[in-house]
């Protein structure tokens, strides 16, 4: 199979603090991904800049077989213009930790209008669209609320189709359940679950829910001060780590682990 | 001293084409100071560090000087340099110029006041920049902004006598000179002073009511 995302040495700073560091990361078409580590190891800026929300400093990194962040010009590889990003963000797709859905849209008013600006859908199959995506999140009879009137769960799920609306090749979940209070965890879950089985869609998810990542990911990449100390099947990560560092991390989640 | 209605009936017409005026350089010139202000903010935000230190300082002198020096210099100096405006043009120029000072100050709070998420969202639903502050940020920023434009607007509609000054017969001029030519300035202004609370009473509590309805929708 194609790798539909890789990345060649990656290195990214924030002022003084290193966050990637001469990454190397190659994602097959389909595979689902889950990004584990402490705070601050990197995992949420490789989804920002897969989003083309932060920059790189160095390396390379492909979308489905085109540089993400340069392009070619007379054979030079050059910075990638804005039409260059354009262009390959119609591949990704992205859900928050934060939901971001647009508190002045109803729910299904937030998955129709990307459709018909950007995909440039009639209203009539943009609804359509909508309402199947809102049956799929078991949201059906809360497409007409605004976001205020939703539970965090329930704009979570709200969030999730209208990535999905998009048809991306690529969805990117970022942390989509640590704002959440925790009786409202499982329900955003069982989406990503559904999910994960139902679809091709490449997909790559950063988490804290360890028992989550097991049942969702077809390979664990842990991570650690930007740099991938260890990666497997979620069975051989969990169960039985090589490196000190990933068990002394998967110690602190025992709990969660079994 | 006492009210004469002979001269209160007199003045009256007079008093009428000077309000008409008064409303047109409200109009002109808030129009002119919420465009010019909405172009200053998001100049403001630019990256250009160049851009947005120059705005600075240009914005800080309008504002730190006085609306009547600043009417004379462009009515009354402008002309020695070859630039020649009529008094009406003049006065709407600098009312709308100097508030556009402040309602760019509105306009900045608005548009911050949107969170980074929004952003980050219209983004990787691949809005091009017209399409996230038309479709994203402008319809969350705007309700907000309205109360504070609006008392701008009545503020600017207090501050019109002062076109007076360059000769511009708006509702204060109009009974000046009914005052200056019958030697009574009783009714002449208190009539004006009246007009203006006619106005701006009505307009004040239309601004407060929006700006409850805004914090209670904020709330709710």
């Amino acid at each position: 199979m194609e790798n539909i995302i890789q990345f060649e040495n990656v290195s990214k700073s924030f002022g003084d603090l290193q966050v990637l560091n001469k990454l190397n990361l190659e994602v097959k078409d389909g595979e689902k991904l889950a990004l584990i580590g402490p705070s601050g190891s990197g995992k949420t800026t490789i989804l920002r800049i897969l989003m083309t929300l932060e920059t790189i400093d160095d390396g390379f990194v492909s979308v489905n077989g085109e540089y993400l962040w340069h392009e070619k010009n007379d054979g030079k590889i050059i910075p990638a213009s804005e039409n260059h990003l354009h262009k390959m963000r119609d591949h990704i797709g992205m859900v928050f930790q934060q939901f971001n859905l647009f508190p002045h849209l109803t729910a299904i008013e937030n998955v129709q209008q990307p459709q018909t600006l950007i995909k440039k859908k009639t209203d009539a199959e943009a609804k359509e669209k909508a309402e199947e995506l809102f049956h799929l999140v078991g949201l059906g009879d809360k497409k007409d609320q605004y976001p205020h009137q939703l539970s965090g769960g329930q704009q979570q799920r709200v969030a999730i189709a209208r990535a999905l609306a998009m048809d991306p090749k690529i969805m990117l979940f970022d942390e989509v359940t640590s704002a959440l209070d925790p009786e409202l965890v499982d329900e955003v879950l069982t989406v990503l679950r559904k999910l994960a089985s139902d679809s091709d869609t490449t997909m790559l998810t950063v988490t804290h829910e360890m028992n989550f990542a097991r049942e969702f990911a077809d390979r664990v990449l842990f991570f650690d001060s930007g740099q991938i100390v260890e990666s497997g099947k979620p069975e051989s990560i969990f169960s039985n780590p090589t490196k000190k560092r990933t068990k002394e991390f998967l110690k602190k989640f025992i709990n969660n682990v079994n | 001293m006492e009210w004469n209605w002979d001269h209160a009936y007199a003045v009256l017409p007079q008093l009428g084409d000077g309000l008409i005026v008064t409303i047109q350089a409200t109009i002109v010139a808030s129009l002119l100071a919420y465009i010019l202000g909405l172009g200053i903010a998001i100049l403001k935000m630019s990256k250009s560090k160049l851009t947005r230190v120059l705005l600075h300082w240009v914005t800080e002198f309008v504002r730190r000087t006085p609306i009547l020096v600043q009417l004379y210099v462009v009515f009354y100096v402008l002309p020695d340099f070859g630039i020649f405006l009529e008094a009406f043009t003049c006065g709407v120029i600098v009312l709308g110029i100097h508030f556009s000072t402040y309602t760019s100050e509105v306009f900045r709070a608005g548009i911050e006041n949107v969170p980074k998420g929004q952003w980050e969202a219209a983004k990787s639903l691949n809005y091009n920049p017209l399409q996230t502050w038309k479709n994203v940020i402008l319809p969350q920023a705007i309700p907000p902004m309205i109360p504070p434009l609006a008392n701008y607007l009545i503020t600017m509609f207090k501050e019109t006598p002062l076109l007076a000054a360059i000769t511009v017969v708006e509702l204060f001029r109009a009974a000046d000179q009914y005052s200056n030519s019958h030697y009574t300035y009783l009714e002449p202004m208190t009539l004006v002073g009246v007009f203006f609370l006619i106005v701006s009473i009505p307009s004040a509590m239309l601004a407060m009511k929006l700006e409850k309805k805004f914090k209670q929708a904020k709330t709710a």
